[in-house]
Formats: C-alpha cells, structure tokens, sequence
C-alpha cells in the first residue's frame, strides 16, 4: 500500500473524473475549464486530427427522452452557421452516460480579460457590434442565449468575437417545425448541481444564467416568458461592463465612469430596462444603435437637444470646421489688410 | 523501540457491494453490523489517527491508544446508530464524535488500556506515522485536514483493490500501465503513452485502450468506495461531485 502524494492525489482524481472518450474518436488532452454545468476539455479528434473542446456536461443522471430532446438541440444549434457563434462539431454520450458537445477549439482571450488590456472605446464598440450581430443571428433561428456575459465571448487570435457556451441555450421556435415550449430547453440536467450563481433547473419558477447579467424576469425564474429581449438585456450588461469596466451595477454608468457619453449611456440603459418592453426589440436594433454610437449619428434611445446636435455635428465634422474657421480667418485678415 | 501494531495489509476488505456501510451500521443483524463496521474502521481508522495526531499533538502511543479507543466505544455502544444524515455529512459526525471522545479521555485522563474482553484492531499505524514524517506542514484546517486524509486514504485503498482485481483477473499488465503512468512519482513528467509501447512492447493504440478500461474500472472501484462510506445518496453526490466533478446516481 503506497503513500500517495499530493500531486499523484490530484493527479488520479482528475483521472476518475476525466472523461473516458472509449467508444469515441476522440482522445483525452486536458481540462480546459470547469464551470456550474460541465467541463470543458482538449481532445483530439482522432479521425480528422484536429484539436477539439468537448464540454462535458456533468450530469450522468438523463432519461432516454432527454437525452433525445438534447440531441436534437444540439443539431439545431449546429445549425448556427455564423462565423460570430462557436460552431457545434459533433454531440454524443459517453460510457458514463454524460452528455458532451465537441466545438471548435478557440484560441484567445475571452472578453475581459481583452477589455482589461484594450482602453480604446471604440475597439471595444466594434466587439460589442459583432456580438450584437451574433446574437441577432442566433435570434432569427429562434435560438436565445440565455447566459450572455463577458465570460461566454471570445476573442479570437485575429480579432473575431466568437459567442461560446450556448448550453443553456432555449429554442423559442425551430426553422423545422412549430413553436417549441420550455421542453426545448437546451440543458436540463439534474437538480444536484452547484449553484453559486448559475442554477441548471430550468423549471418555472427556477432560474439559469448568471444573475449580474441575467434580467430581471429570467432572475425570477419566469421561464416561460423569456424571449429574444431577456437576452437584449444581457447584451446591455455587457455593453455596461465594457463602458465601466464593472459588472452591473445600480449605478448609472456615467455615475461609474464620467467619459461615458450621454448617447452611450443611453443605449445601455434601454438595453437594460426593467420592463422588456422598453428595450431594444431585437439585437439588430441595438447593434444599429451602436453603429450610430461608432458613426457619431444620432442613436435611437436618446433625444439630444440643440446644444448637443450641434456639438456632436462639430465633433463629427470637425476637420471641415477647421477649414471653414480657417477660411473665415483668411476673409477677415484679406479685409483688415485691404483697408489699411 | 517503536512498538507500533503490525499491518493488517493484504487482510483489509473491500466491499462486496455498493451498498452504504453506514446503513448497515444499524442493522440488528449482528454480522451485517460487524460487517459495516470493518468497513467503516477501513476506511476511517487512518484519517483519524493523524487528525489526532495533529490537531490534538497526541504522541503516537497515545494516538493509537485514542484511535483504538474510540472505533471500539462507537462499536461497542454503537454510536453509528445515532447518526442523523439531515443534520451533518458522516464524516463530519465521525469528526465530532472523534473531537468528543479524545477531549473526554483527556479530561478524565482515564484513557482506556485496550487489552482482555476489549476490542483490538490490527492497524498500521507504522505506515501512517511514516505517512506524517513524509507530509509537509499545510495551512489546511482540521476539518480540511481530516478530509484531505480521508480523500488520499480512500484512493490508496482503491488503488489496491484496483491492483488485487487486475491481478485476480490476470490482467497484470493493465495495473502495470496504470501504475507506470497514472502512479508516476512525478504525474507532469515525460512518462508517454509511446514510451509506455516501447517498455511493455505493445502497440500504442493497445496502452490507450489498456489504459483507458483501467481507468473506468479505477473510477468504479472509487465510486463503489465512496457510496459504501457515505450515509445517504446525497451525501454520496456531493462527496462525488466534490472529488471528481461529476453528477452520479
């Protein structure tokens, strides 16, 4: 009977709770993460030898009928082919009777941590329009989110933004057939799960996502009447986290960070409102509004007043004012110097 | 001179059954209850022994004295019997009543002389005071300390019964792979699958494979372990979701 290490104690516990891929064609690398839900893993894909991340998900304890329904989920999300959302490679179960997706290997950094290292606010808008634009995609399938945050979005080695992590995703409607109930959640594992701030259970009254970014009807577990706009409001605490560089808050976030602008501030709090009602539609009406934040235009969710028009005009034209201040300039000296 | 008791070694049970050993502790069939209880003893003794030794700075003759002391007054007064799966994990009972028992033989200094009519355990307290001089010191709570000695005895038991199954089956090789890779003094090291295939001069795909089905075996030993020593399902969850990060039945 051999002492056993620390290490070679660390070492065979993430052996009996790796994965065991037998069966499949992919081999064990890594663990890459471990989340409330699953775990994400390095895998090779032995037949196209390629470098994979299979999330696992953790519960082993899933009736035939879910295990279906799961599947069938996942195929719906596979169908969402758009280069701002992770494609979904492959879905199976393993020995152990865990359920587990193989997505496409990112490499770079997720959202956060390129917030901490890039100050420019436009950069940070161009990130927040492409992940606009993801998530308007995925809503035209019929597919919402559901746990958008800055954590679930990555970007990439050569800039593009990638929205991870759609295993808690709801399928409000599929292309194929008619509209899907709360039966299409996509996860539904068992009610032993971890619950720091992410809940699994997906039944009324319950709640799923991360609370900082979730809204306020998903936090009170109002399942049945999440929406396209639930994750509107996700997408504004995002876009306050990259305003302020803080989760939300109650603060406004000019009230966090001065240099937001009013129209930026603006935009964020529509997206945020409590009542869904009074937010952005759709996320391609957010991501316009964003646009317009990027082009100096007027944004939809802020009525400037004349003060500010013409300040925004100037800012925006301003080489043109330069000239023209220029010219005048010119005119006035041609004049005084003509006279005397 | 060290007068440590001998090893109970290759004569340590492992379970028959999935079964939890802490509900057969209550069983009024008496050899079910003994049963339970060696189980029970197997997997605890060790932990218990270095908590004392730590968090009570017990020397050795009087740990092992504590820790025989107590497995015989929670067997002979059948303390398990008490336990309330609602109000705290097993282990943490076990803890307490462990903390209760050596604060009272302490207090009384009425320590028991195990010898005639009273129970007497054949346990390897050379191996775990050998275990002791080879830990480095830690900023680990009891509790945390207890547990983290639970978790390591509970592997190094399934490690053996891993070895005596492979061995039983003439599966020999399987446990030498394991051993060789997932046993490894230094788990990071350059130890590979291919290097494995040239030392044991098999294919590589055959060591993935080898490997591969030790491991699920290894796994189920554990959780087989792990639901004999837990009290109740919930209990056997969590602990398993803690160890190993996954959702059992």
């Amino acid at each position: 009977m051999k002492w056993l290490s620390d290490s070679k104690l660390s070492h065979l516990r993430a052996v009996v709770g790796n994965p065991d891929f037998s069966g499949t064609k992919y081999a064990f690398v890594k663990e890459l993460a471990r989340g409330g839900m699953g775990t994400v893993y390095l895998a090779e894909d032995t037949e196209l030898n390629r470098q994979v991340a299979i999330k696992v998900l953790s519960a082993t304890e899933i009736s035939d009928d879910l295990r279906r329904r799961m599947i069938r989920e996942a195929q719906i999300i596979a169908r969402l082919e758009h280069p701002g959302i992770v494609p979904v490679h492959d879905v199976g179960v393993l020995a152990d009777g865990r359920v587990f997706y193989a997505m496409k290997l990112v490499r770079g950094v997720r959202l956060d941590e390129y917030a901490a290292n890039t100050s420019s606010t436009r950069e940070r808008l161009r990130k927040f329009q492409a992940v606009c634009d993801a998530v308007a995609f995925a809503h035209a399938h019929g597919v919402i989110h559901r746990d958008l945050k800055p954590q679930n979005i990555m970007i990439g080695s050569f800039g593009e933004v990638l929205v991870l992590d759609w295993g808690v995703a709801k399928i409000l409607r599929d292309d194929r057939g008619p509209a899907a109930s709360e039966a299409d959640t996509l996860l539904l594992p068992g009610p032993d799960q971890p619950k720091p701030d992410t809940t699994s259970d997906t039944s009324q009254g319950t709640v799923i996502g991360t609370r900082q970014y979730m809204s306020p009807e998903q936090a009170r577990g109002e399942v049945d009447r999440l929406d396209e706009r639930s994750d509107i409001y996700s997408l504004g605490a995002v876009f306050y986290f990259l305003l302020t560089d803080q989760a939300p808050n109650d603060d406004k976030p000019r009230a966090v960070n001065p240099r937001v602008t009013k129209p930026a501030e603006a935009v964020c709090l529509k997206a945020m409102a409590r009542d869904r009602s009074n937010r952005y539609a759709s996320a391609a009406e957010l991501s316009a509004d964003v646009s317009r934040l990027l082009d100096a235009e007027p944004v939809s969710a802020y009525r400037e007043n004349v003060y500010e028009k013409v300040s925004r005009w100037v800012s925006k034209n301003r080489f043109l004012v330069l000239l023209v201040l220029a010219y005048l300039l010119m005119r006035i000296f041609f004049i005084f110097t003509s006279r005397s | 001179m060290d007068p440590d008791t001998d090893i109970g070694g290759a004569q340590q049970r492992f379970p028959v059954t999935n079964q939890s050993a802490i509900a057969a502790a209550r069983s009024e069939d008496h050899v079910v209850r003994q049963r339970a209880f060696d189980t029970i003893l197997t997997s605890y003794w060790k932990p218990a022994y270095k908590y004392i030794r730590l968090k009570w700075q017990a020397n050795n003759e009087d740990a092992k004295d504590l820790t025989q002391g107590f497995f015989a007054n929670v067997f002979e007064k059948n303390h398990f019997a008490n336990y309330d799966a609602r109000k705290a994990s097993f282990q943490t009972f076990l803890r307490t009543c462990l903390d209760g028992f050596v604060a009272n033989e302490r207090k009384e200094r009425t320590r028991l002389k195990r010898g005639g009519d009273a129970n007497h355990f054949q346990l390897d307290f050379l191996s775990a005071e050998d275990e002791l001089a080879m830990q480095t010191s830690s900023d680990l709570s009891p509790e945390d300390y207890f547990h983290r000695e639970w978790v390591r005895w509970m592997f190094t038991m399934s490690v053996d019964a891993l070895r005596e199954r492979c061995e039983a089956s003439g599966r020999k090789i399987h446990f030498q792979l394991f051993e060789a890779y997932d046993l490894h003094d230094d788990p990071d090291s350059s130890v590979s699958y291919a290097s494995l295939a040239k030392t044991f001069e098999l294919e590589p795909a055959t060591v993935n494979n080898y490997l591969a089905a030790t491991r699920r075996e290894f796994r189920r030993i554990v959780l087989d372990k792990l639901r004999e020593i837990t009290a109740t399902d919930e209990e056997y969850r969590n602990e398993a979701r803690s160890l190993l990060g996954v959702d059992v039945k």
